[in-house]
């Protein structure tokens, strides 16, 4: 049926997109989740994994995992010497001062990509396994569309589990709720915050990686999608993991279909939608009110 | 009445407070200085109509973000409001008269800040952060998709404005002109946030941004001030937009973007947020920056931007006009020690 093949290709290609905006999302949702910092550079963190991973592949010969798994690492590492010098002096400060210290901060991530390795988009090749058409049995679609969903689906599983069921999350989980009662527990906020800062900053600088097949990588990146990766977090729900993931698809879904039929000005309904979705629930979609 | 003897009247504090809205000697100097320039440097009058137009659309956002303490990031949304007001009504050969259509950006900006206002200042910090930058963006779409009246991304080009007071050529080959202009423009709009800044409403702005919960707990009507605040503040923002348009004779998306929006935030905190004048000094300082570093070395400049941005934040969050009140203060105390 026409119909019932546009739907299920509607729904892959927007899942797919909308799984690189959780990988990138999540950490973020998380952060500020913690310690209500503004963390405006996220979007830097995921740009300069993104470069890494391309540069490491194209450069050095890396193959696609073991380029990602660099990628990941060495950002984690990067945003941790951030995190320990900079970051951590502005958590009790006003959030106009986090919002003006972490646009300086985009304002230097752009300047340094583009003075490293130039202004011009680069792409991410794709390797041979991950290209063309996948059978899925009732309809052929692109096989990376298709991997960055199993990708996807893995991670929000495997974060969940360590969310819901390691000690860890659990006192990640305890800081977002009450984060006096947790330090008057004895959880030590500012090294969990470390942990979840390099943990989000990794997971930012892989979303960076898989998305630059289709969103490509220039130094202007880090502010262009910067207002996606809000608008899901703040939809999903400041602290949840779960929530991002289902923003992430509602977003990265009704983006695809709206691109797809409204070419020009589509965009616009995700904002008013936002807009109206943040008065009636600020909270997000997804996260239980305040008692 | 009689005095209460809690507070007399030669009380420092009381003297602070009685006195503050009385003109400084230095006030008039950034008037002087202008004029100064406008002889000095007949060839820079181009760009120092658009230094006093960053200079207005910074004070207008000190009104919000400094006084009343309203985080927001789509301040951007007025100043195209009012540019678009401006470009529309000339280049559909509606209204081109100067003066009024000036009125008239201040007016639609104040509609929108009104609106947007009213249902935006419910929430506090992130939420409202990213509001009031969906909004903006919501209203940059909108000019984007209206093609045909608004020439999206290329804008609308050559807009003919009609001679000021009916006398004086008005177009970017006429800086003198413009220049005049907008510093009376200028002048007139910080006359008058200057006034509401030192009267009760102002004092009570300062309250809301140091203390919600304890205008709150006075009886004071917290959300209309903050509704009040935002609109004046986007009419202001509006006026700038309008200028922007009349002295470049064109519009564009550009007005709407987050990268106005951005700039003038930066302005703004450089020069210190919450002061009159910080304005002033981070638009001269800003633009001339700008204006001789960005065009020879773009790169070296957004790197330079960046790190001041970075150390403002960690180390002056007050601004320039900060670090020189502490100075001052630093300095007094210890003519007082000796």
């Amino acid at each position: 049926v026409l119909f019932g093949f546009d739907v299920i290709s509607i729904l892959l290609g927007g899942i797919s997109a909308g799984m690189v905006l959780f990988i990138v999302s999540v950490g973020l949702s998380v952060t500020m989740g913690l310690m209500g910092f503004v963390n405006l550079a996220h979007g830097a963190f995921a740009m300069l994994g993104g470069y890494v991973i391309v540069l490491s592949m194209d450069e050095l010969g890396l193959g696609f995992a073991p380029a990602l798994i660099v990628g990941f690492v060495s950002v984690a590492a990067v945003s941790v010497v951030f995190e320990r010098l900079l970051y951590s002096r502005l958590y009790r400060a006003d959030e106009l001062d986090q919002v003006l210290f972490t646009i300086g901060l985009v304002f230097v991530f752009i300047a340094a990509i583009t003075i490293v390795v130039g202004p011009e988009t680069i792409t991410l090749t794709l390797p041979p396994a991950l290209r063309g058409q996948f059978d899925l049995g009732f309809t052929e679609y692109r096989t990376y569309s298709i991997f960055l969903i199993v990708v996807g689906v893995a991670i929000v599983v495997g974060l969940w589990f360590g969310f819901e069921r390691t000690r860890l999350g659990a006192q990640i989980r305890a800081t977002v709720d009450n984060r006096r009662m947790a330090e008057s527990l004895g959880i030590n906020v500012d090294r969990l915050f470390t942990i979840t800062f390099a943990f989000g900053s990794g997971m930012a600088a892989l979303g960076g990686g898989l998305g630059a097949e289709f969103l490509g990588l220039d130094p202007q990146y880090a502010l262009k999608y910067l207002v996606y990766f809000l608008i899901v977090v703040s939809v999903g729900g400041l602290g949840t993991v779960v929530g991002v993931f289902w923003a992430s698809v509602l977003i990265g879904v009704l983006d695809f279909v709206l691109k797809l039929y409204i070419p020009k000005g589509g965009t616009m309904f995700i904002f008013a939608l936002t807009i109206l979705l943040l008065l009636l629930r600020p909270q997000g979609l997804f996260r239980k009110a305040e008692r | 009445m009689t005095a209460l003897p809690v507070t007399p009247a030669g009380h420092a504090a009381a003297r602070t407070l009685t006195e503050r809205h009385r003109l400084r000697w230095w006030e008039p100097a950034p008037w002087i200085l202008a004029i100064a320039f406008y002889f000095a440097y007949p060839t820079y009058l181009g760009f120092g109509t658009e230094v006093l137009v960053a200079i207005l659309f910074a004070l207008s956002l000190d009104l919000a973000l400094g006084y009343a303490g309203i985080l927001t990031l789509g301040h951007a949304a007025f100043f195209g409001a009012g540019a678009y007001t401006v470009g529309l009504l000339a280049f559909h050969g509606i209204w081109n008269e100067p003066i009024s259509s000036l009125l008239l950006a201040g007016a639609v900006a104040a509609v929108i800040g009104f609106g947007s206002g009213i249902v935006l200042l419910r929430t506090q910090g992130l939420t409202l952060l990213m509001l009031t930058l969906c909004t903006m963006t919501l209203l940059e779409e909108a000019a984007n998709l209206g093609h045909e009246y608004t020439g999206s991304f290329d804008g609308l080009p050559g807009l003919p404005i009609a001679p000021l007071l009916g006398k004086f050529e008005f177009n970017p080959l006429f800086a003198n002109t413009q220049f005049i202009y907008a510093l009376v423009v200028l002048f007139v709009c910080f006359v008058f946030v200057r006034t509401l800044v030192y009267s009760p409403y102002g004092q009570s702005l300062t309250g809301i941004r140091e203390n919600i919960l304890r205008m709150h707990a006075v009886g004071s009507p917290v959300r209309w001030r903050l509704v009040t605040c935002y609109t004046i503040s986007a009419a202001v923002a509006g006026i700038a937009g309008g200028l922007w348009a009349q002295a470049n004779a064109y519009v564009n998306l550009t007005t709407l973007s987050l990268d106005r929006a951005a700039t003038v935030f930066i302005i703004l905190i450089l020069g210190g947020h919450g002061r009159l004048y910080g304005a002033f000094v981070g638009g001269v300082v800003y633009m001339v920056l700008a204006h001789f570093l960005a065009r020879i070395y773009p790169t070296a400049w957004q790197l330079g931007l960046g790190l001041v941005l970075v150390v403002i934040a960690l180390f002056a969050q007050r601004g320039i006009l900060g670090i020189g009140a502490a100075l001052l203060q630093r300095l007094r105390d210890r003519r007082v020690a000796s």
